[in-house]
């Protein structure tokens, strides 16, 4: 378990005179929420297993002020943005892989007019690309073979984004047998956490988003709920624990699916 | 007489259609400048694929169907209108009969989607009064909006009736071989309708084909003076609407740049402070309270809603019983932007503050905050609104200008500001999750 966690930051990589290919933006969940940690060395662990150099930011990474702009502070964005840039761009980054749609969207979309341009992908495309290359090894016959997965669209994924094959597409590796939401795709229904509701109550009415859109995920019968997201992971855990389901579905992500069949 | 009679009609709907025109035009254009990216090839494409080709409704395929009969209809009928025009103002009679079969042709087609008109009118009817469509019987789907759906729809269903009622009585005049009706055309749906009026009388008929003739166009010139006033404007504005949408993808939300110019001052100690553009781009404010701080082409979108709700079925605040619906928010945008054009109209064109504002006296607080940024209003909007970007500029002035916001939303700003991260763990954890 600890080999692969060998993860290397930006400065030592500068420290010993090399430059790695790729960056991997954590993202705040990913480094702070002991769920998503899970996501976050399962990505690593899966970049490991290609063999591929990267390096974190480590105490250097910050918030991308996504939920500072979505809520409105267009001015504490900026800000995290800007610091965010002259790091990036100090380390000549090129190739950015992100671990939530969020991170994705923002240093994607909205960098380049602030003087941050990346070639940014998101990890469930890097991950996809990777298999298609070959470059992936997975079980035969793994655990997952024949059995009901379902996919929850992260909204900065997929309607923000136009991201929807790539997640799919490295499901069906697993020979599961991927079941649709009755809302899925350009139509999926939000977790309920973006747009920083995840940081508040929220307002008053007769139902949370997330419990609306974990009634669709249990509809399929599925036994796992795979999504992209931290936000959207917990989201789901959540809405699993309300119905007290814990004992027949999970909610994981893409990355912890993969690198949990590597045959290594 | 009758052509006297009929340019006098005319110019009146001209009047009233052009002095509408100008209100709107003046109201959206009280919205800031703002400047265009991207190819206008994309632009081009967005408008052919979601505006005249409809590409956005097909979702719903048994709406969309029956939107795309009145849509042929509305555009096909138009060209009857020309020759109605010519008749009205010359006294002639058919005077495009000349084209023969093109001719025939013409009026077939006509006929056909006059019936197809008059199924989707009937169809559209019923839903949205007979079959509880949930979008249809909202908050915001007040008595006036309410109103305005069923209104046009029964209008379309008088003016088609009247349509195939002109066209029997004018076959039935051409069988008689009265004279001025001379054998032109071809009627495959009123000829059905002829048993009905075999026995009538010669001067009956006349009166039937004069009344109904001339009901027809008194009814379409009302037509086109009506829509202006009603949502309705959508068949004119859907087209720079979608023209004007958003081609970046739809995650993005714009960086405001005179926040752009603070914060490099912020960060840069050897920035001049005096070296900001001179050409008064600075706003008045961050983010937006009132009509006056959105784009221009956000106040168009608000023009251009059809009120259809599609927005509001998807969105994920309003399913779960919040008070947020994308579709008040650009109602909203629009009614005021009416009174605000109403109190200047009163005072000679010239604003006077009535101390009201989007913010608070149109759309609350609470209505903001529950918004989720998840695009799927955007994604449903048949002719490319987006509720989302105003939500985030009033989000915008909400916390910039006045510091208001959900106590919670506070904690995660100072978090993001002290630590770095919306929680409040220290940057020196970030990378603790590899010894996990
Ligand atoms: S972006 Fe906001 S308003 Fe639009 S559907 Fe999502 S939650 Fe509703
Ligand atoms: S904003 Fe678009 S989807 Fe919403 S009611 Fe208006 S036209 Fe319909």
């Amino acid at each position: 378990m600890n080999q692969q966690l060998q993860v290397r930051t930006m400065a030592e990589f500068m420290a010993s005179g090399e430059s790695p290919e790729i960056l991997f933006w954590v993202g705040c969940a990913g480094s702070f929420d002991d769920r998503a940690k899970k996501i976050t060395a399962s990505i690593a662990k899966i970049l490991h297993h290609c063999q591929i150099s990267f390096a974190i930011l480590g105490e250097e990474e910050s918030c991308t002020g996504d939920p500072a702009k979505r809520a409105g502070n267009e001015l504490l964005f900026q800000m995290m943005a800007m610091q965010n840039i002259q790091v990036l761009n100090a380390y000549e980054v090129k190739k950015i892989v992100t671990g939530c749609p969020h991170c994705f969207n923002t240093i994607k979309n909205e960098y380049p007019q602030l003087g941050g341009s990346y070639d940014v992908v998101h990890h469930s495309e890097l991950i996809n690309s990777l298999i298609r290359e070959g470059r992936i090894q997975l079980k035969d016959g793994g655990e997952f073979q024949g059995k009901k997965i379902t996919f929850h669209d992260p909204c900065y994924l997929g309607r923000g984004n136009n991201v929807y094959e790539a997640p799919r597409e490295l499901l069906s590796e697993l020979d599961a047998d991927l079941v649709e939401m009755k809302r899925s795709r350009a139509k999926g229904l939000c977790c309920g956490a973006g747009g920083a509701q995840m940081f508040k109550e929220a307002e008053p009415g007769n139902k949370e988003v997330n419990i609306e859109r974990t009634e669709d995920a249990l509809e399929t019968k599925a036994s796992v709920i795979a999504t992209g997201c931290p936000f959207c992971n917990t989201m789901m855990t959540d809405g699993i624990k309300h119905f007290e389901k814990e004992a027949e579905v999970v909610v994981k992500d893409i990355a912890e699916l993969i690198a949990g069949q590597l045959n290594s | 007489m009758a052509q006297i009679a009929f340019l006098i009609l005319l110019s009146i709907a001209a009047f009233f259609v052009v002095k509408r025109f100008r209100f709107v035009r003046r109201n959206i254009l009280l919205g800031r400048k703002i400047s265009l990216e991207g190819d206008k090839k994309d632009r081009w494409d967005t408008m052919f694929l979601v505006a005249l080709g409809q590409g956005k409704m097909f979702t719903r395929p048994l709406a969309a169907i029956m939107h795309l009969f009145i849509y042929v209809g509305f555009v096909i009928i138009n060209i009857e209108i020309i020759e109605i025009l010519i008749d009205g103002i010359f006294g002639t009679h058919r005077v495009l009969s000349f084209l023969g079969p093109v001719y025939s042709f013409l009026i077939a087609s006509f006929e056909i989607l006059a019936l197809l008109v008059l199924v989707a009118c009937v169809v559209f009817l019923a839903r949205r009064n007979i079959i509880n469509i949930k979008r249809f019987h909202m908050r915001e789907m007040t008595s006036w909006p309410k109103s305005d759906a069923n209104l046009i729809l029964i209008a379309e269903v008088f003016i088609m009736s009247a349509f195939l009622l002109m066209n029997a009585s004018d076959q039935q005049l051409q069988k008689l071989g009265v004279d001025h009706y001379a054998a032109v055309g071809s009627y495959p749906v009123s000829s059905l309708l002829l048993p009905l009026i075999e026995g009538w009388s010669e001067s009956t008929l006349i009166f039937v084909e004069r009344f109904t003739w001339w009901f027809h166009i008194v009814a379409i010139f009302a037509f086109m003076v009506y829509i202006t006033y009603s949502k309705h404007l959508h068949i004119i504005l859907a087209f720079p609407n979608t023209y004007y949408s958003k081609l970046q993808p739809a995650g993005y939300l714009d960086n405001l740049e005179s926040v752009t110019r603070e914060v490099k001052l912020m960060l840069d100690p050897n920035a001049d402070p005096f070296s900001a553009p001179a050409d008064g781009a600075t706003p008045a404010r961050f983010g937006a309270k009132d009509v006056f701080d959105l784009s221009w082409v956000q106040l168009m979108g608000a023009y251009s809603c059809t009120e259809c709700g599609r927005c509001t079925s998807e969105c994920p605040a309003n399913q779960t019983g919040k008070l947020l619906s994308p579709r008040k928010i650009m109602m909203d945008t629009r009614d005021r932007m009416e009174e605000i054009g109403k109190i200047m109209d009163a005072n000679g064109g010239e604003w006077k503050d009535d101390g009201k504002a989007l913010i608070g006296n149109f759309i609350t607080e609470e209505e903001l905050w529950a918004c989720t940024s998840c695009n799927a209003c955007t994604q449903a909007c048949p002719v490319n609104i987006n509720p989302l970007e105003i939500i985030i500029d009033l989000r915008r002035y909400l916390i910039l200008e006045e510091s208001k916001s959900p106590e919670s939303i506070k904690v995660m700003f100072t978090n993001i500001e002290n630590n770095g991260a919306p929680w409040a763990f220290p940057a020196s954890e970030r990378a603790a999750w590899r010894n996990a």
